[in-house]
């Protein structure tokens, strides 16, 4: 069994739901982000989501974006978020590790070497934001090879039918963008939740994600109950962004997002 | 819902100009890199095309907008001076110029607008570099009376004043884009992000022959007018066709509209002109195909200005409507394929020939197709009498006057 499969396994058996933070890669540097990285299970993190930072990242909002900048000033490179999953799994072996990107930085490192490299890494899924079912065979029989999950993303404009056809091979979970929009603005509601995590489930038995508008703890109770884990990005990036002095992390830097984190975590183990 | 496109197979099986494929590719390039939100409006929108495609009433109404609203058809110019001043090829122009709104942008977004009318959209978002595109998409919003957002670059902003007051008084809402270097690019990424929010009611109205499939076809058609005509007017004017057609690309519209009834023609010189701002090897340029590498960016797998992680670069023009990192797929293919030709030109080139043409024909050209005429300038020379040149005169120079006076050192 992959990491992830172990993990959502294990928690199906606790009765709970997941809870996924995001992180992006050398926001605001490597030391940082690696240190993050490494102390976000303890306070309470299932799986780990990995931004990697790319210089046009449409689908994300002013948050994620300016994220992305601070990233790529700090010299992040596709190889150099390996370097970062290579390091952590000096030391955890166990929590699932997914990259989430766009797809030219990965178009430009080679597919096929990328998908190698990253699960030599010790990445165990990846999600490609512009990269639709419709344009998988890129990345696909490569990522099989290498035992990479592609996870797929579906949203409110997903149709039934379309659900089937989206979720037909997928493999290690379901990222549902749970609102039309970009990341860090609007909320579903946990009815809109309630009403559309059944027609995905009928399309497949992975488990599913929802992200995209998760802030407060309560959301994240709401939705790793409704789905089966919650994604939590923009929330998380907007605190660190407020401990930073001129774009540097200060010492408030991690120990403010691990409490966020850790409140988060209560919400959802509660 | 249909999960692959329906364009039919083109009875043209050995044409060039039987593209996309069922995937939006021409060759490797093309595509639909889109977030899965936007897959379904693909989709849509790809059957609402093919839709008007096979309706007359389509065809009936966009012909009448063309010909009483943009001013069509427009006239093929035989640049008589400037001819004799280069002392070689004949040069004609073709005067998109005239077109109502000023330049050819007017021509796709006529035919867009009467797509998301018949898709039912009341509220039309646009990214706009020059600001040509914005003011031909914010004056169909004023004629149908729709919501209008137009996302334009902070830099474009201040450098193209002249066209953001016309969007305003033409009732379009201005956003101006400060991520980035604050240009076209910038823009797009802005106006991807306002449509996946806004998916519902509101119709994306990409202004070039890039972004994801149909996209690219669909703008091609819709420009393709302009070849059309000047087949049929060059044919009258000199009895053949020409020997080379040069445009300016930015995203490529104005070039993919006059080359695409040209493709099968082989004896046709097809010359694509790429801004080379301080120079092709500067690092300061919107060269595309001379100085990036196939990538995959709004949409679409094309070639890219781009470092060696794949993080797209800032180009840099003196024309905001040629500031544009990326280039429509189906040029990439040309360029592949040897079918079309791809060169630089300079600021300084673009700046002196714009002062020729305004010299010599009294035509004030927009800065993008000034850089044509400053490659017809190049190779006009060393090309016989009898031999003949068209350039596409994509749109008048108006609103360049500020960016000229100023690099003239002019005070306005
Ligand atoms: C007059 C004119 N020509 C050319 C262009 C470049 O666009 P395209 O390459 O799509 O024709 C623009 C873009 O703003 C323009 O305004």
């Amino acid at each position: 069994m992959s990491r992830i499969q172990t993990r959502f396994a294990a928690l199906k058996k606790e009765g709970r739901g997941a809870l996924i933070p995001y992180l992006q890669a050398c926001d605001p540097d490597y030391d940082t982000s690696l240190e993050l990285l490494r102390a976000m299970p303890a306070a309470g993190a299932d799986l780990i989501e990995i931004g990697v930072p790319f210089s046009d990242p449409s689908a994300d909002g002013p948050t994620i974006q300016a994220a992305a900048l601070r990233g790529l000033k700090a010299g992040a490179t596709l190889g150099l978020v390996l370097q970062m999953v290579r390091a952590f799994r000096e030391t955890d072996n166990e929590t699932p590790i997914v990259l989430m990107g766009y797809l030219n930085p990965i178009d430009s490192y080679g597919p096929a070497e990328f998908c190698f490299d990253a699960a030599q890494a010790g990445v165990d899924g990846i999600i490609v934001v512009d990269m639709p079912t419709e344009e998988a065979d890129l990345l696909d029989a490569h990522a099989r090879e290498a035992g990479l999950d592609i996870i797929s993303l579906v949203a409110p404009t997903t149709s039934n039918s379309r659900l089937f056809h989206v979720l037909r091979d997928a493999t290690g979970f379901v990222y549902y963008v749970s609102i039309t929009g970009i990341t860090g603005t609007n909320s579903a509601s946990a009815a809109d939740l309630e009403k559309a995590l059944p027609r995905i489930r009928e399309a497949t038995d992975l488990p599913v994600a929802i992200g995209f508008g998760i802030s407060t703890p309560e959301q994240a109770r709401t939705a790793s109950r409704i789905g089966d884990a919650a994604v939590v990005a923009s929330a998380l990036i907007k605190t660190m962004a407020g401990t930073l002095e001129d774009g540097h992390a200060t010492e408030r830097t991690v120990p403010a997002v691990l409490l966020q984190l850790e409140a988060l975590a209560a919400a959802v183990r509660a | 819902m249909t999960n692959t496109s329906s364009s039919q197979p083109s009875p043209l099986s050995n044409s060039l100009r039987s593209g996309p494929d069922d995937r939006g590719r021409f060759g490797i390039f093309g595509g639909r890199f889109v977030a899965e939100t936007l897959m379904p409006l693909l989709f849509e929108l790809d059957e609402a095309y093919r839709a008007a495609q096979a309706d007359p009433a389509f065809r009936e109404e966009l012909d009448y907008y063309l010909k009483d609203y943009v001013g069509r058809p427009s006239p093929l110019w035989f640049a008589r001076h400037l001819t004799e001043e280069l002392g070689g090829a004949k040069v004609y122009f073709k005067r998109e110029e005239l077109n109502h709104t000023g330049s050819h942008k007017l021509n796709n977004v006529m035919g867009q607008i009467l797509v998301a009318r018949r898709m039912g959209k009341t509220r039309i978002v646009a990214e706009t570099g020059a600001g040509q595109h914005g003011v031909a998409t914010a004056t169909v919003c004023a004629l149908f009376g729709l919501k209008c957002t137009i996302y334009m670059g902070a830099t474009d902003v201040e450098r193209q004043k002249p066209n953001v007051f016309r969007m305003h008084l033409l009732g379009a809402e201005v956003k101006p884009v400060t991520a980035g270097a604050g240009t076209l690019k910038d823009a797009m990424n802005e106006a991807m992000r306002d449509w996946v929010a806004n998916v519902a009611d509101t119709y994306f109205l990409v202004g070039t022959v890039a972004g994801p499939h149909p996209y690219p076809e669909m703008v091609r058609d819709f420009q393709s007018v302009i070849g059309v005509e000047v087949k049929e007017q060059i044919t009258q004017a000199e009895g053949r066709l020409p020997d080379v057609i040069v445009a300016a690309i930015g995203g490529g519209s104005n070039a993919m509209g006059i080359f695409h009834p040209f493709l099968d023609d082989a004896s046709v010189r097809l010359i694509g002109v790429e801004a080379a701002g301080h120079g092709l090897d500067s690092g300061k340029t919107a060269a595309s195909i001379s100085r990036g590498r196939p990538g995959v960016l709004h949409g679409n797998r094309t070639y890219l200005l781009q470092d060696k992680h794949g993080q797209i670069e800032e180009a840099h023009s003196i024309s905001a409507g040629l500031d544009y990192p990326g280039i429509g797929p189906e040029h990439s293919w040309l360029n592949d394929i040897g079918r079309a030709e791809y060169v630089g030109v300079t600021d300084d080139e673009a700046l002196e020939a714009f002062q020729v043409c305004t010299r010599t024909e009294g035509i004030i050209p927009a800065l993008e197709c000034a850089h044509g005429l400053a490659h017809v300038m190049k190779i006009a020379p060393t090309m016989a009498k009898n031999q003949i040149i068209v350039l596409n005169v994509s749109g008048r120079g108006d609103k360049d006057i500020f960016t000229v006076a100023h690099h003239l050192g002019v005070k306005l």
